[in-house]
């Protein structure tokens, strides 16, 4: 166990920043489980600090009207639409 | 046979939109033609379902083609059906797929490896002649060495990712999977080159013979041993790898033992980096534009979590949450930040010992292939099922995986990893031995 194994207010909270409802025994098996992978991931502190190579460099394209899906489409796979837009639940 | 093994889970055709007036014989319009080609259920195909091997997409059709469809039915090839896989490509074992696992055609009861195992155990049963996976930490390579095939896992950049439902953007290439190393380079010559949908892809990948390169030809050729991976691996495994090594040195290669010192902070990296981008691109998935929706009351956030609640397995919300955690406010440096350095580090490394070595030899798995519902319980041992793949996915270079004999009646693979764009080079090495 490190000082930063999580407990169940806290896996809840992780769910809860991810929009995941979790059941009672998910909660308690990912408070097992995520001791031992954290445990794990806290080897990454002996890694030293690398200078990064900076040979990136940006892809651009002309910003131009290209042909893209009709609404049928893009609407075809939404659980529920209006009018010819998507429905979603209440936002509060 | 597939119904026994579940290769497939749609199992649909799309025949081959060449014209019916060219000569389908004609090698240089038609190379794949005749061939039928299994793709893995994360890259799309227009109006046939999509899953990711997820309930959340059970019935999600796409309405366009990725790149790489477009190119095989271009090419003349038939695709036969859409492969198992694990859920939205996380495991290795094809054992995480909603759809039930796919049995391994060259071991019965046993995994056919994953995330592409529905690819891979398609090619081993002949259900196809060729297939797409897609790798994202050896999720190409794990399954062809454990069903006895070839597969490659391309240079980021080399083939186009449009199309693919991402999983991990920075990590992921879509590659072949074949019986022979010179049908899975002509299957990669079919899909390699750049993609005005994708702005990641490469020139490299324009005009290429990859096939010309499976000439058997490792004269001279100097393959670095990675000690590191060798000895983590099982007895056995060491054992098959090592005669594939003295058959190659027989063939006039010349062998170097490579250290790689940033090699053992590899896979926690991986994970980090991986779950982070999955807790990112998953998102997406609200059941409102497509998924599941569960059909709840409540407001935005309440319905969203209760729909991703039903539609996600075990292990993708596992990943989904330590994702999430890893880049919360507080954790960033700890993890993110720590990942993106020992990236860097395992990219310089592996430069270093590519500047010693023409390719790079490992086994492409520790072990053999485990039984069905052996490996599942403890999900951090099931990560370990990935040190020998996944450095490379961090370093984006090409690795190959080919049979190299089997212990036990299994079956062992053997990876070689190459410099960026330097597929011909691994193309080469491996054909001496498949």
């Amino acid at each position: 166990m490190t000082e930063d194994a999580v407990d169940s207010e806290e896996v809840r909270h992780v769910a809860d920043l991810a929009r995941v409802a979790l059941d009672e025994a998910e909660v308690d098996l990912f408070v097992e489980q995520f001791a031992t992978i954290l445990a794990y991931f806290d080897s990454l502190d002996e890694v030293p600090e690398i200078e990064q190579e900076t040979d990136l460099v940006n892809v651009m394209r002309t910003d131009e009207e290209r042909a893209c899906l009709d609404p049928a489409e893009a609407l075809q796979n939404a659980p529920e639409t209006e009018d010819g837009y998507f429905k979603g639940p209440r936002v509060s | 046979m597939s119904a026994d093994l579940n290769v497939f889970i749609t199992k649909e055709r799309i025949e081959s939109h060449t014209d019916e007036t060219t000569d389908r014989s004609d090698e240089d319009e038609n190379p794949l033609a005749g061939m039928t080609v299994a793709v893995k259920d994360n890259i799309s195909t227009k109006n046939i379902r999509t899953t990711c091997g997820s309930a959340m997409l059970e019935s999600y059709v796409p309405p366009y083609d990725a790149t790489v469809v477009r190119r095989l039915t271009d090419a003349g090839a038939t695709i036969v059906g859409k492969a198992n896989m694990d859920e939205f490509g996380m495991g290795g074992t094809t054992e995480t797929s909603a759809f039930g696992p796919t049995e391994n055609p060259r071991a019965p009861e046993r995994v056919a490896g994953g995330s592409s195992g529905g690819s891979a155990a398609a090619v081993a049963a002949g259900e196809a002649d060729l297939a797409l996976g897609t790798d994202t930490g050896g999720s190409i390579r794990n399954p062809a060495a454990f069903c006895g095939v070839v597969g490659i896992k391309p240079t980021y950049g080399l083939v186009s990712r449009y199309g693919l439902i991402a999983y991990a953007n920075s990590l992921e290439q879509i590659g072949p999977i074949a019986s022979t190393v010179e049908e899975c380079a002509s299957l990669l010559d079919v899909i390699a080159g750049p993609d005005e949908h994708d702005a990641t892809t490469h020139e490299e990948g324009a005009n290429t013979d990859y096939a010309a390169a499976a000439d058997g030809n490792v004269e001279g050729m100097t393959i670095g041993i990675l000690s590191d991976l060798v000895e983590g691996a099982d007895e056995q495994v060491v054992s098959v790898f090592e005669d594939a090594v003295a058959d190659l040195e027989a063939q006039g290669a010349e062998t170097v033992e490579v250290e790689l010192d940033s090699i053992e902070h590899a896979l926690a990296a991986y994970y980090v980096i991986a779950m982070s981008e999955a807790s990112s691109n998953l998102a997406r998935f609200d059941g409102v534009r497509y998924g599941t929706s569960g059909g709840y009351d409540g407001n935005w956030n309440e319905t969203f979590a209760k729909a991703r609640e039903d539609g996600f397995g075990e292990e993708v919300k596992r990943r989904i949450l330590l994702g999430t955690y890893a880049l919360s406010a507080g954790y960033h440096d700890k993890y993110y930040k720590k990942a993106q350095d020992a990236r860097a580090w395992v990219k310089q490394d592996f430069d270093s010992a590519l500047s010693r070595a023409d390719v790079l030899a490992s086994p492409t798995m520790p072990v053999l292939p485990p039984k069905i519902g052996e490996s599942l319980d403890d999900p951090l041992q099931l990560y370990f099922i990935d040190a020998n793949t996944v450095p490379v996915n961090l370093a984006n270079l090409p690795a190959i995986s080919v049979p190299a004999g089997e212990a036990d009646g299994l079956p062992v693979g053997l990876q070689l990893i190459g410099s960026a764009f330097g597929e011909e080079q691994i193309i080469r090495a491996g054909s001496a031995l498949a």
